[in-house]
């Protein structure tokens, strides 16, 4: 589940735009795919979507383990 | 435009059926694909309700929030509020949402909602909704977002029923306008989940189909084989389905050449219409079927949602080479013509990763080098079987495409090694649902390529191929010349002119002069071959590769070909180019690099080829 989006720089445009696009406290993702060459990117899904991200980007979002 | 006249404009989320909608509504017909990001441009169309009353349909690029950070999601911003240069804000919005992916759309909704205009929420995909049981309570829905709610099926016959009539009725009420800022952003989210958690239940929140189908589409190794294997087969299928078609085309408008000319009196106007016409244009239109192969798969390729899947494969090795893996789409369209390939970079966010992919995109084997390629592989490369299941010819040509691509990424590479900036650029791209490509679509894809190669045939080509006929033919020669007659016309001067620059690579002056009007469209320079030999009294009866064998090389054939696999080419690129970037710079750059990479490839070619002949 994602904690939060942190912004890598002040004023990150990919931190927002993943705000927007629901990579918000409380909302389960799940890995789905990882790419071929150097695992990178991975698809993740989040609520019925799946977005292809870079490890780069995937980096600005934290998760924390689901309660059980 | 009357006054009762209601502008209306189409906003959503990307890829969620605007534009499938729009051609319900207005009977157009926009290309739709099954990839976020199809439509660039904003799009009117115009159709009369059944009140009477004309409804003006606009259009918009897809986005997934206000906070726009593409050139395409910025129009649509704009429209929107009104601050598009020559238009008014829309009276009503249409704003339409994947009902098979709520939780995503509803946001962009909300905000839209934020805007204080009249909004109504068309529910697209219920079919696909429907079938995964997917249950939506549409009146709680409707009470939740203060706005009416219809639903739709974009992509059948009448699905925009109940939306027409919603539309044409009374006007909905608009809500209050809120100040749009990060802080008012973050509780959209938390109201999509409040309403979704009163309205919505899913059995499952993806498609089993999907699921099952990317498990071995994205599988890291299976990913990558099922890819090179698709590929491959759509340019195996291009020769061995195209090319019978294309002879036989050929061989008919030969016959016919002969039977027409027979009816005429000798002369200038029968060497026009025969050389002319049914030698330069019959043979370019022989190509028709092989183009309309090619473009059945891409269409195909593109409505199945299996290429954004091919883009996330490729994303790594394509950063690595300056790209992003959203460039595969606009250079996958750049096969078939680099022109909406270029376009479609629009969907490209990063203004480096987008400028880069408008310079690579002209590498890419686009439809027009088909019918050069097609004729001289033709000619010159046996029709041998290799292991017994490929098709020479099939393999050279799979190799002219290669080189494109090849070429791409190296070009891609030094521009990456040029602008050395390390600052990020991200992919964020999303991955849609995997449909049955619909037939009807297809078809009118199709229908509108064959038009507009049909178009150029009989405009820029049949001018281009006249000009051809007549340099070839005047001034005539002198009496008591010893030589053939074209050998004293204008195009012998000014072919054995360039000449002097295209030697080296083994071009002989007939093809040295075919490349000027390969310039204004490349398929020319087939047509402007085929009236330079027939004028010349070489054609005979074996048609043109019969003259092209018996006046060339091997390795001037190859060399040929590979200069059209680089040759900056096509004035419109260029143009489209000039106008994507706002910049002559990049149009000198792309001519000038492209021009050195194709003499210098040619070059390599033709004299190893002559060294192992």
């Amino acid at each position: 589940m994602v904690d939060r989006v942190h912004d890598a720089h002040a004023a990150d445009p990919i931190a927002q735009r993943l705000r927007d696009l629901g990579f918000v406290d409380g909302e389960p993702v799940r890995v789905v795919a990882i790419g071929p060459l150097g695992a990178d990117p991975l698809l993740i899904q989040i609520g019925s979507t799946r977005f292809a991200l870079r490890r780069s980007e995937a980096a600005r979002v934290t998760v924390r383990q689901e309660a059980a | 435009m009357s006054a009762s006249t209601l502008r209306i404009a189409l906003v959503g989320n990307p890829n969620c059926g605007k534009t499938a909608l729009f051609n319900q509504l207005t009977g157009g017909r926009q290309k739709v694909a099954n990839y976020a990001g199809v439509t660039i441009e904003r799009k009117e169309g115009r159709f009369v309700a059944p009140s009477g009353r004309t409804l003006q349909i606009l259009d918009l690029p897809g986005t997934y929030s206000f906070d726009a950070n593409s050139p395409d999601e910025q129009i649509t911003r704009d429209v929107l509020e009104g601050n598009y240069p020559g238009e008014a804000a829309p009276d009503l919005i249409i704003c339409v949402a994947d009902a098979t992916n709520l939780r995503l759309h509803l946001r962009f909704v909300l905000e839209v909602k934020r805007l204080g205009r009249p909004v109504v929420l068309a529910l697209n995909m219920m079919d696909a909704a429907r079938r995964r049981n997917i249950e939506i309570d549409v009146p709680e829905l409707q009470r939740l977002l203060g706005m009416p709610v219809v639903e739709t099926v974009a992509v059948k016959r009448g699905g925009a029923l109940a939306l027409i009539q919603r539309v044409d009725g009374e006007m909905p009420v608009a809500s209050a306008a809120v100040v749009d800022n990060p802080a008012s952003r973050a509780d959209l989210h938390a109201q999509v989940r409040d309403i979704l958690a009163a309205t919505v239940t899913m059995p499952r929140q993806t498609a089993a189909l999907d699921d099952a189908l990317d498990r071995w589409a994205l599988h890291p190794v299976f990913g990558l084989a099922i890819l090179a294997v698709v590929m491959f087969l759509v340019f195996q299928a291009v020769y061995s389905i195209g090319k019978p078609l294309t002879d036989a085309i050929g061989d008919g408008f030969g016959w016919m050449g002969e039977h027409v000319s027979a009816w005429l009196p000798a002369g200038p106007l029968q060497s026009l219409i025969n050389d002319g016409l049914f030698g330069g244009l019959g043979t370019v239109i022989g190509f028709l079927p092989e183009i309309l192969v090619l473009f059945f798969f891409i269409l195909a390729l593109e409505e199945s949602g299996y290429l954004p899947r091919a883009a996330f494969l490729l994303d790594r090795l394509m950063m690595s080479v300056g790209l992003t893996g959203r460039s595969f789409i606009p250079l996958l369209s750049s096969f078939a013509c680099a022109i909406p390939g270029i376009m479609g970079t629009r969907s490209i966010q990063d203004p480096r990763d987008r400028l880069a992919t408008i310079l690579v995109a002209p590498l890419m084997t686009c439809s027009a080098r088909l019918p050069v390629y097609a004729l001289l592989i033709g000619a010159f490369i046996p029709m041998h079987h290799v292991l017994g299941i490929f098709n020479l010819q099939g393999l050279v040509l799979f190799a002219l495409y290669a080189a494109g691509i090849l070429g791409a990424m190296a070009v891609g590479w030094v521009i990456k090694r040029i602008h050395r900036d390390k600052s990020e650029h991200a992919l964020l791209m999303e991955l849609p649902s995997y449909r049955m490509p619909k037939v009807r679509d297809i078809a009118i894809g199709l229908w509108e390529r064959g038009a507009i190669f049909l178009k150029r045939l009989t405009g820029v080509i049949l001018a281009l191929t006249v000009i051809m006929w007549a340099i070839s033919t005047f001034p005539s020669p002198p009496a008591g010349a010893t030589g053939p007659a074209i050998d004293y016309s204008l195009a012998g001067y000014m072919g054995r002119g360039l000449q002097y620059i295209f030697a080296p690579l083994g071009f002989n002056w007939q093809i040295s002069l075919s490349l000027i009007p390969a310039f204004a469209a490349r398929e020319t320079a087939v047509a402007a071959l085929a009236t330079v030999y027939a004028v010349g009294g070489d054609a005979g009866t074996g048609g043109l590769a019969h003259a092209l064998t018996a006046n060339f090389s091997l390795a001037s054939a190859l060399s040929l070909l590979v200069w059209f696999a680089f040759a900056p080419q096509c004035m419109s690129t260029l143009a489209v180019i000039r106008r994507e970037t706002n910049s002559w710079r990049n149009v000198a750059i792309s001519f000038s690099y492209m021009f050195a990479v194709a003499y210098a490839a040619s070059l390599l070619t033709y004299q190893i080829a002559r060294l192992l002949a």
